[in-house]
């Protein structure tokens, strides 16, 4: 494997950043290595203190002008350049949709491979990091190992729980660099609608398919979802073909692991399947008693949604006081 | 005449694949090829870019085993050339690999002011062949495309990312790769696909587009698959019957308090 050394993690979301570095953490220790967590931009002081807290043995700052808003760019000329001057053997990257439009472009820069989407790592008995994920719509776990360094995969938000912060220490380096302007310039960003809590930390998600007939029967769900105080969801078809949701819970969407997934009128497209699989447990409302969500449920519900739906609030009401 | 280059992913269907029970294994021998999805969303886009501009329009796929019928069915929703790099030392090659041996290929290809693919494969979703396609052009490089706006010497794309809309600009030529959402994919008329058949697909070897067969497949890649297995769900599969909705919610109710998920 060479001179190379130590594991790295990096995201431009800190919440990621934090839990690659749970990821990292027993990956280092195998390795006996450094664990390092990489911040660019300005003002990182704090949150190099952070990181600390919660795992990193260094942190390597690179701050630079360009560096202070994010741009995948700029981000891959600085990973690119510190990688190739500190020879890590392990690249961890958060699987955002930046972050893997990243991690690809920085294993063809440093010519090597790359695994997206790991929800396991670990290192074998030669010392290469051996990695797991979903591929065909779910239907499938892969295995991989590496045959080249460094080693970089990509690793999914909430699938590593961050570690308990606490006091330890740590070195934090600055490093400066120059870095040419990027060749893509941004020229709008406008936010999607913000619901008050993200889905993918939801306890509980009510989530709808292409059995519901309106958007406004939405209201069902509302009414379960305050009763349950819970979040609202919906397939890909919902949001692509009929234009109702700007977002979906599936492979390419969102992935929730909620403690109760409630899905009705699913039929259970193994896309979406991907994207709600980690629920603790699952209750399925379909008419169809051959529906494939089922195979994949703790609870089958054969029957009307608009009928069952109120009848569960009706029940919930009366349980919980 | 400007030129844009799509690639197509021949993947397998995954709503057909099954598990070998003895093993626990997948089984895609026997399974269906089809172009992958995203990838005709790219292809739509460019014949919708060709259809107002007058641009023309070439596919490239590297694959290591049959590919035709999919190229064809490309050039009769309004392809006007299919080129193809096939060989079998290309089986075991990862991202890296194919990126490399797109890039070959699109160097022979010649000339070109766009690049689109779709955003990953329906099969690997690994979305990282098109990235890498763009690093080793060395030309600017846009994700997750949900709308494409071309002028003569520009791209500006509208990207789609998990809580934002980002609108972009680069300079031609460029590569994007689009979502599924940027339009929905024509079915070919039969005319179409009559007219396809005169349409040329150029098939080359990897000695034509001067790579050779240590520089692909596992020896050439940086990541190898160990194991494709199937994921086991372990689920109750319980049904909740009743005579009324009333009493299979009752019964639920119970259920999901038992289990923790309700209450308290």
């Amino acid at each position: 494997m060479g001179e190379k050394k130590g594991v790295w993690a990096f995201s431009e979301n800190m919440e990621l950043l934090k839990e690659l570095l749970a990821c990292g953490s027993p990956l280092a220790a195998k390795l006996d290595t450094e664990l390092s967590a990489v911040l660019l931009g300005g003002d990182m002081k704090e949150k190099a203190n952070e990181l600390i807290k919660h795992g990193a043995d260094r942190v390597l700052i690179v701050d630079n002008p360009n560096l202070r808003a994010f741009h995948i760019e700029t981000c891959l000329a600085a990973l690119t350049k510190l990688a190739k001057e500190k020879n890590p053997q392990i690249i961890l990257i958060g699987a955002t949709k930046n972050g893997k439009d990243l991690a690809s472009r920085l294993a063809t820069r440093l010519q090597t491979g790359c695994t997206p989407d790991c929800s396991q790592l670990f290192v074998d008995e030669e010392g290469w990091l051996t990695t797991k994920r979903i591929v065909f719509s779910g239907n499938a776990i892969v295995t991989a190992s590496y045959l080249k360094t460094p080693q970089i995969a990509t690793i999914p938000s909430r699938t590593f729980e961050k570690l308990e912060p606490h006091e330890r220490t740590g070195n934090a380096e600055k490093i400066s660099m120059s870095l040419e302007e990027p060749k893509v310039k941004i020229m709008k960003i406008e936010k999607m609608e913000a619901t008050d809590v993200k889905i993918e930390d939801a306890k509980i998600v009510i989530c709808g398919g292409r059995g519901v007939e309106k958007k406004e029967d939405f209201s069902f769900f509302k009414e379960l979802a305050r009763t349950l105080q819970g979040q609202i969801g919906n397939t890909r078809p919902l949001a692509e073909d009929r234009k109702w949701f700007s977002s979906w819970v599936g492979l390419s969407g969102k992935k929730i692991k909620p403690a109760l997934y409630i899905g009705c009128g699913i039929s259970g497209m193994i896309q979406h399947v991907a994207g709600m699989r980690d629920s603790q447990v699952v209750v399925a409302i379909n008419k169809d008693p051959e529906a494939a969500i089922f195979e994949v449920a703790d609870y089958i519900l054969v029957g009307d949604l608009y009928e069952i739906l109120p009848a569960i609030v009706q029940e919930l009401k009366k349980t919980l006081n | 005449m400007p030129r844009i280059i799509v690639c197509l992913k021949q993947s397998v269907d995954v709503s057909q694949l099954k598990a070998d029970p003895s093993t626990g294994r997948l089984v895609t021998a026997g399974v269906s090829r089809k172009i992958s999805d995203f990838d005709k969303n790219a292809l739509e886009e460019a014949i919708r870019i060709k259809e107002k501009n007058g641009w023309e329009l070439a596919t490239v796929t590297v694959n290591f085993e049959e590919v035709k019928a999919s190229i064809r069915e490309a050039l009769a929703m309004g392809a006007d050339k299919g080129f193809v790099v096939l060989d079998e030392a290309l089986k075991g090659s990862d991202t890296w690999v194919t990126s490399s041996v797109l890039a070959k290929a699109v160097g022979k290809i010649g000339e070109f002011d766009l690049i689109l693919c779709g955003e990953a494969s329906i099969d690997g979703f690994s979305a990282q062949v098109g990235p890498r396609l763009g690093e080793l052009l060395k030309i600017p490089v846009i994700t997750y495309a949900r709308k494409i706006n071309i002028t003569q010497k520009t791209v500006q794309v509208e990207r789609v990312l998990e809580d934002q809309y980002e609108t972009v600009e680069a300079n031609l030529p460029a590569l994007v790769t689009v979502t599924k959402e940027i339009n929905e994919p024509r079915i070919p008329s039969l005319m179409a696909i009559m007219k396809a058949s005169k349409k040329e697909i150029l098939t080359w070897k990897l000695a034509d587009i001067e790579v050779s067969a240590e520089e692909v497949g596992e020896s050439g890649s940086g990541v190898r698959i160990r194991d494709v297995t199937v994921p086991q769900v372990g689920r109750k599969k319980i049904r909740i019957e009743g005579e009324t909705a009333a009493e299979i919610a009752e019964k639920l109710v119970k259920e999901l308090v038992k289990e923790g998920v309700v209450g308290k």
